[in-house]
């Protein structure tokens, strides 16, 4: 037993040595797996970065947030708009007053434009919101207060801002009283809104200007159509009877006959998530596929140099049986260079697969988690590509004649 | 009389090529003694070399007997073979077959590797040490091949088919790549191994080289033609210190 250990050793010290031998070779030949296991560590670290980033939006928003466009959804699920949003603000208020299982609901106005304080200016996202889109979106403030009712009635020049906006605009401080002008129309800053960090899609939620709908329309667009309404259902349990309620109420106030489609469209927080997580399923299905390829490539590559390696050590494979190697000792010498070869070409894919992870999180900002799972998974992998492709060339070194090997020029 | 280190009866070998049979060996009846110190010659073609692939136990004959240091080798099959190789045969080539990219000791160090004593790391270490000084290499042994002349890479081959203690050494054209006058120094150091014991078989169709043998084997036709001692055994140089040994150790030590 103590011979058999001390003979896999010596096995171990003459593959080990092959490899050094042929150092760039060996490089080379690891690349794919390099590559392979690299590739699989990147993708399922972006994939689960997604996923929990998804999460926490959900988390964030409430799993009761309903959102309503304006336009038709077809059978088919494709939105059709067509250029006039037929939603109005009294829709907004109806749902409130007569929908019961909903609790809070908003018009949201959507535009965009340069923010300016003093000597310094910045390019954001302006929305126009009523009182109860705090609430629904359950967004607390950092300093001051939200405005009042009284300000969305009167269309008052008063504006919540986000931390970045606030950052950029008041980079000392004290934001809350200080005024900003959008448009060349003056908003007095009333509040400023908890850092919330980037959304699903990368957007930084932080870099906005939030005012009343009605200062929105009549100062900032000059137009009365709502761009959306935004409701959250009383518990995350009613959402489907409050979105039933609202379609009813709407379709009825559209007049819209029974079977005609309706103009405007409705996603629950929970459909939109599932929608991007299927997104991400399917990217991460392909890219998973790609690095599979990869490995797989690898280890033909893998195959192929130690194919080539065993025709140019014929003669080497000779000599060693010769003075006594079996074509065990061969075969494993040959087994263990493929397996060395793809362990450590998988040993630098990680790194660099972790690398690289570390890398784009910082670039995009978006949330990378490498999991030890597709470390141990992918290592595994280039290990069983190093003994499956490596197999065979070893088998066919270990079954040359002798005689024949030694004369092999 | 000394015990009978190769003992061969009736041995033969028939290649098929196809159709048609090659008979290589046809019979050969030979007895090489322990110390004994036989140089084996013939033409091309004469069963010379399958003859020596068999001595070698690279090779299985046809037919016939052999037993190699008292143990029946002809039917053994190829790892039982490879064993016998290892523990009993020191092999010696005319291109030198060493190991490319690897130094000396390392060479030396190879076929203890796949020996079946179980060495430590020390042990075969201080095995090749003694070996390569034994053929006047100490002081080389972290040279690559590249890094040695023709008869240095010989003699870490002798060096190499020394260390594991074999029964016979099987020189198979040792001198064929070498200057007659390395030749003369290599053939000295076979003749010297040959003087503390050694049983020396060398295969060669160099009349002056086999001369330095004790005994000389002619195959013909896959048949033995004569076997006959030599009178005078050419004595190779001054035979023991030969003079590559001391410019070797002049130019490690300027």
């Amino acid at each position: 037993m103590k011979n058999a250990v001390t003979r896999l050793g010596n096995i171990t010290i003459v593959g080990l040595k092959a490899i050094f031998r042929n150092k760039l070779r060996s490089f080379l030949t690891m690349l794919g797996i390099v590559i392979g296991v690299g590739c699989v560590i990147v993708v399922v670290a972006i994939g689960n970065g997604a996923t929990q980033s998804i999460q926490e939006t959900i988390n964030s928003l409430g799993s009761n947030f309903i959102m309503i466009f304006p336009g038709a959804a077809t059978q088919s699920g494709a939105r059709i708009f067509t250029g006039q949003s037929t939603m109005t603000v009294e829709d907004a208020d109806a749902i409130k007053a007569e929908c019961p299982s909903v609790a809070y609901v908003s018009v949201i106005m959507r535009t965009a434009g340069q923010a300016v304080a003093g000597e310094l200016n910045w390019g954001t996202s302006v929305m126009g919101v009523g009182v109860d889109w705090p609430f629904i979106r359950a967004w607390n403030l950092s300093d001051g207060q939200f405005f009042t009712d009284a300000d969305v009635r009167s269309a008052a020049k008063v504006c919540v801002i986000g931390q970045t906006v606030a950052d950029n605009l008041f980079p000392q401080g004290a934001a809350v009283g200080q005024i900003v002008r959008i448009k060349n129309v003056p908003f007095k800053v009333v509040g400023v809104l908890e850092k919330k960090g980037g959304n699903t899609m990368g957007q930084d939620q932080d870099d906005q200007i939030v005012a009343p709908y009605t200062t929105v329309m009549k100062r900032l667009m000059g137009q009365t159509k709502v761009n959306m309404i935004q409701a959250a259902a009383r518990n995350a349990t009613g959402v489907q009877q409050a979105m039933t309620e609202i379609e009813g109420l709407l379709r009825q106030r559209h007049r819209i006959p029974p079977g005609g489609d309706s103009d405007f469209m409705m996603r629950s927080q929970e459909e939109i998530a599932q929608a991007n997580e299927q997104q991400m399923k399917i990217l991460r299905t392909l890219l998973l596929s790609i690095a599979a390829i990869s490995l797989v490539i690898g280890g033909i590559g893998i195959m192929n140099i130690m194919l080539v390696s065993v025709t140019e050590r014929t003669r080497e494979i000779g000599i060693r049986m010769a003075i006594g190697a079996k074509g065990r000792h061969v075969l494993l010498q040959f087994l263990f260079e493929a397996i060395t070869l793809s362990i450590v070409g998988g040993l630098i894919g990680v790194l660099a697969g972790i690398g690289v992870s570390a890398l784009a999180a910082k670039l995009s900002g978006w949330p990378i988690v490498v999991s030890p799972m597709s470390i141990a998974i992918s290592f595994g992998v280039a290990g069983a590509v190093g003994i499956a492709f490596g197999f065979f060339p070893a088998l066919k070194a270990s079954h040359l004649d002798p005689i024949d090997a030694l004369r092999y020029e | 009389m000394a015990r009978a280190v190769i003992e061969i009866h009736s041995l033969t070998k028939v290649y098929s090529m196809g159709e048609v049979e090659v008979r290589a060996l046809a019979g050969v009846d030979l007895l090489v003694e322990e110390g004994d110190f036989v140089a084996i010659m013939g033409p091309s073609g004469s069963g010379k070399s399958t003859l020596m692939n068999i001595v070698g136990c690279l090779d299985r004959p046809t037919s016939g007997t052999y037993l190699l240091d008292g143990i029946d080798v002809s039917t053994l099959n190829r790892d039982q073979r490879a064993v016998i190789r290892n523990a009993k045969i020191g092999f010696v080539f005319q291109s030198f077959n060493l190991l490319a990219r690897t130094s000396a000791l390392e060479n030396v160090e190879l076929p203890m590797l796949y020996g079946e004593l179980g060495l430590t790391r020390g042990q075969r270490r201080q095995a090749a040490l003694d070996s390569l000084h034994r053929v006047g290499l100490a002081g080389r042994e972290n040279n690559q091949p590249s890094q040695l002349s023709g008869g240095q890479q010989q003699r870490v081959a002798i060096a190499r088919a020394l260390v594991t203690n074999p029964a016979i050494l099987l020189a198979d054209e040792p001198t064929g790549n070498l200057d007659s006058r390395t030749s003369e120094e290599i053939m000295g150091i076979f003749q010297q191994l040959n003087d503390d014991g050694k049983t020396v078989v060398l295969i060669t169709h160099e009349p002056d080289i086999a001369q330095h043998a004790r005994r000389i084997v002619h195959v013909r036709d896959g048949l033995i033609q004569s076997d006959q001692r030599i009178e005078q055994v050419r004595v190779a140089g001054k035979g023991i210190a030969p003079p590559v040994a001391a410019t070797a150790a002049t130019r490690v030590s300027p």
